[in-house]
């Protein structure tokens, strides 16, 4: 063992004062931290993730968690991580595969953008007394519309418009799917969905049939593994979502381990019990722009062009042209997914290194679709890193029409951001298909704790457009001019169309 | 603030420009001095079939050859003279000079092409190249008289009594946004259409880049000019009615709407879901004008005011019922519209 052992990554401090023995904490961690023996509480700070399921249950307060408990050599190059990295691929000689998003620490953009309030020429409009509306539709919109009018007064509305998805919010919450999280922990975000009036996404492991009594606020998904993808499937959705990429690992298709492949996760999925579940890097039938248009054409054609079809991208270096090409395909959304995205299991070089921003790319999508004319051909949903409500009403004055939630909404649920989503034990009952574990999560209560911070995010973004003087979000969309970028660069103030403070 | 004031006869009885003058100046204290204009139709008669360019020269002598190379590309100017101005207090900036021109729809390559098209190109040309020519109408049998001053300053430099039309929009500016530039005194014009405004576009940023989208470049630094251009785009472009344009621009609100009729409902989505992006948000009164109309609309939530009157022939809407009155003292069918609530008043004869 010419390595040895590498430092704690967390350590744990039980306050013997004050701990009482009752063994909540060894019931409840499933990383193995802490066992009974002769009647007192021993801990292996070695396994601890920080998931802080101990802490969080720990009814005296006795456990404390500490970070990197022991220096290295502090090296401006050499970080901690980087030689850890070094260490963990010299034993295994693998890829290392981890789970949630990005934890590079590149600039926020959204944390560089600063929104505008109005002061005596404009008056700010109060939510609390006057109408704001963020009802969102999403869908293809006609470029303009063809009526006849009557003498008699009567308008004859002559263009047929494409089916719209209708949001009274303008979050929905992303894909997940069953598999990468618990049957319960999408059964309460179903349920949130439905209460708030927006959508969720089924991932790309199909639609488990205890869903069905929400699947009006479902979007399904459609992914290069195909998983789960029947005419029922597609037939049950309020739209489809063919996914091309992820944020979190632009390039490459799903992975989800064998471990999380339970009997109930194998048939929503309609794959063999235990087996990996790779969906491959493209797909197979979608090699060029006008292999997707066909995709695009052949599952709105089998669900008779009723729903609106979405397709989702990596946010990378062309997803402006790309995004052009997906308006002509016949889509009715894009969705572009930040590099900052989470996800159930990604190999950690593709999370770290690899994608752009999701406030670069909408800002680009948007204005090359206005140059091309065709911005009304798509709704533009951002996706990747959203963590607040100011983060929305950016991003939708970057252009976005909505956005999804990923994280946030697992947070809602108890998700401590720990990053072990791969392993399968997740001790919250989220990314894990444990029937010990997933049951500790309650759909009822997480589905309220869901709609709350949608209900609370909503109300925000309703009051930062009053104090903006806007009362409908379509005077946000695209509405840079009340953005203004606070010590960004020169370029990217060019691409994201934005003044710099003070002008 | 900002005063506003527009009056149509809708059988083309001409009124000369002293009573909107009166009309205007009796709203000073809703300006600032430092801009104000007029708008009138039906004061070429002689030159009727031509667009009456009106264009701002930083210098005459260098300006102007260039914008008759630019014009005389694409037509012919059957008539050319410096805009008469007068001794009025006002520091001359610019040089306002008119032409009357005739476009040559053969030398468009789009077989599609229109007369109107090849006029505004040619201003969205010459106004976003800022060469010292700024075109400030470009309507036919109409013209835009402005500048920095008061509203009385700005009629005498004019002499605005000097026009007789049956369509008039007058302008008193309190400028926040580029406080002294004639260019930015009210009315803004593209072809017919001529728009005065009080308030303030807070959807600007997002009208801007739709309205961009379609060829057009705002280039006047002030929120105002996309309104003339969102409703050329909407009723010239797109032929909605004046009526569906408003409606458009200043929607009902989605509860609205959702009580409605189903016909009715279907039609009000139809139009918020295409023209979203055109809606204009934020606190305004405005009149638009065009050769046959005029109509006044405000905010959703009418944060500034806005009054109409009706007296024989003539309607009128302003931001003052004190400023109608100084026209028609007899006035007695004085109404304030609804939020949003367009008021139309078309020609007749």
């Amino acid at each position: 063992m010419s390595i040895g052992s590498i430092p704690l990554r967390f350590k744990i401090e039980l306050n013997t004062e004050r701990c009482m023995n009752c063994g909540r904490c060894v019931e409840n961690c499933s990383y193995d931290v802490f066992r009974k023996e002769d009647n007192k509480i021993v801990v292996n700070s070695r396994n601890c993730v920080a998931c802080h399921r101990c802490l969080a249950f720990c009814p005296r307060d006795a456990i404390d968690i500490y970070e990197k408990p022991t220096d290295y050599r502090s090296h401006p190059v050499w970080t901690r991580e980087i030689r850890e990295a070094v260490f963990n691929q010299a034993k295994t000689g693998k890829i290392i595969v981890a789970g949630m998003g990005n934890v590079l620490p590149y600039p926020m953009i959204f944390d560089r953008l600063v929104l505008d309030a109005c002061q005596v020429t404009n008056p700010s409009i109060d939510p609390l007394r006057e109408p704001m509306e963020l009802r969102t539709y999403i869908g293809k919109k006609p470029a303009a519309l063809s009526v006849k009018e009557h003498k008699n007064g009567d308008t004859e509305l002559l263009t047929k418009l494409a089916p719209n998805l209708k949001i009274e919010t303008p979050i929905m919450i992303g894909h997940m799917s069953y598999g990468a999280i618990s049957l319960n922990a999408q059964t309460a975000l179903a349920k949130a969905a439905t209460k708030m009036g927006t959508f969720m996404g089924t991932g790309e492991g199909g639609l488990h049939e205890s869903l069905y009594p929400y699947q009006s606020h479902m979007i399904v998904q459609v992914a290069s593994g195909r998983f789960g993808v029947d005419i029922n499937y597609l037939e049950r959705g309020a739209a489809i979502e063919i996914k091309i990429g992820q944020g979190a690992k632009p390039g490459i298709g799903g992975h989800l381990p064998g471990e999380k492949v339970c009997a109930d996760v194998s048939c929503t999925r309609m794959i063999p019990e235990g087996s990996d579940a790779i969906s491959p890097a493209p797909h197979h039938d979608i090699y060029s722009i006008e292999d997707l248009k066909q995709l695009v054409h052949s599952l709105k054609e089998a669900t008779e062009w009723k729903k609106p079809v979405f397709v989702k991208i990596a946010a990378v270096h062309n997803s402006a042209a790309i995004a052009a090409g997906i308006a002509r395909s016949g889509a009715d959304a894009v969705v572009v997914d930040g590099f900052r995205g989470g996800t159930g299991a990604a190999p950690r070089v593709f999370r770290d290194h690899v994608g752009i921003p999701v406030e670069a790319a909408v800002a680009s999508v948007d204005a090359k679709l206005r140059k091309q004319g065709i911005r009304n051909e798509v709704s533009i949903i951002a996706s990747g890193g959203i963590r607040q409500s100011a983060d929305i009403a950016k991003i939708i004055c970057l252009g976005a029409d909505a956005v999804y939630i990923g994280t946030s909404a697992l947070v809602a649920m108890g998700c401590r951001v720990c990053g072990t989503c791969n392993r399968g034990t997740c001790a919250w009952g989220i990314a894990t298909q444990k029937p010990e574990l997933t049951k500790r999560l309650d759909p009822e209560t997480n589905a309220v704790q869901v709609a709350n911070l949608i209900h609370a995010w909503t109300d925000e973004i309703a009051e930062l457009m009053g104090a903006a003087g806007i009362n409908s979000i379509e005077s946000l969309r695209g509405n840079r001019d009340r953005l203004r970028g606070y010590m960004l660069d020169e370029g990217l103030l060019q691409v994201l169309d934005v003044k710099t403070v003070g002008a | 603030m900002c005063g506003i004031i527009g009056v149509i006869d809708k059988r083309r009885q001409c009124m000369d420009g002293s009573k909107i003058r009166e009309a205007l100046a009796s709203m000073d204290e809703r300006g600032s001095g430092e801009g104000a204009g007029y708008a009138a139709y039906g004061i070429y008669p002689e030159f009727a079939d031509s667009y009456a360019i009106h264009v701002f020269f930083d210098n005459v002598r260098e300006n102007k050859p260039a914008l008759i190379k630019d014009l005389e590309e694409w037509g012919r100017i059957v008539h050319c003279e410096a805009i008469p101005i007068y001794e009025a207090g006002i520091k001359k900036v610019h040089t306002p000079w008119r032409f009357f021109f005739k476009p040559d729809i053969t030398r468009a390559q789009n077989p599609l092409t229109t007369a109107d098209d090849i006029v505004m190109r040619l201003v969205m040309n010459v106004n976003s190249a800022h060469n010292g020519s700024l075109i400030i109408s470009s309507g036919k049998n109409m013209g835009v008289f402005k500048a920095a001053g008061w509203p009385e300053q700005v009629a005498n430099l004019y002499r605005i009594q000097d026009y007789k039309g049956y369509l008039w929009l007058a302008h008193n500016r309190y400028p926040t946004n580029t406080p002294g530039w004639w260019g930015g005194a009210h009315p803004f014009n593209l072809l017919d259409w001529s728009v005065v405004h009080n308030g303030e576009i807070t959807s600007y940023g997002t009208n801007r880049r739709y309205i961009e989208s379609y060829g057009y470049n705002c280039s006047m630094y002030t929120d105002t000019e996309v309104v003339a251009y969102l409703v050329d785009l909407l009723v010239r472009k797109h032929g909605l009615s004046e009526n569906l344009a408003v409606r458009a621009l200043a929607p009902p609100f989605w509860d609205e709407i959702d009580a409605m009729p189903e016909k009715e409902r279907e039609l009000n989505r139809a139009l918020r879901l295409t023209y979203g992006p055109a809606l204009m948000n934020g606190p305004f009164a405005i009149c638009v004008a065009t050769a046959d109309t005029l109509v006044g609309f405000t905010d959703r939530i009418k944060l500034r005011p806005l009054v109409t009157g009706e007296y024989k022939d003539r309607l009128y809407i302003s931001s003052e019922e004190a400023a109608i009155r100084r026209i028609e003292p007899e006035i007695e069918d004085v109404r304030m519209p609804k939020a949003g609530e367009p008021v139309i008043g078309r020609v007749i004869a």
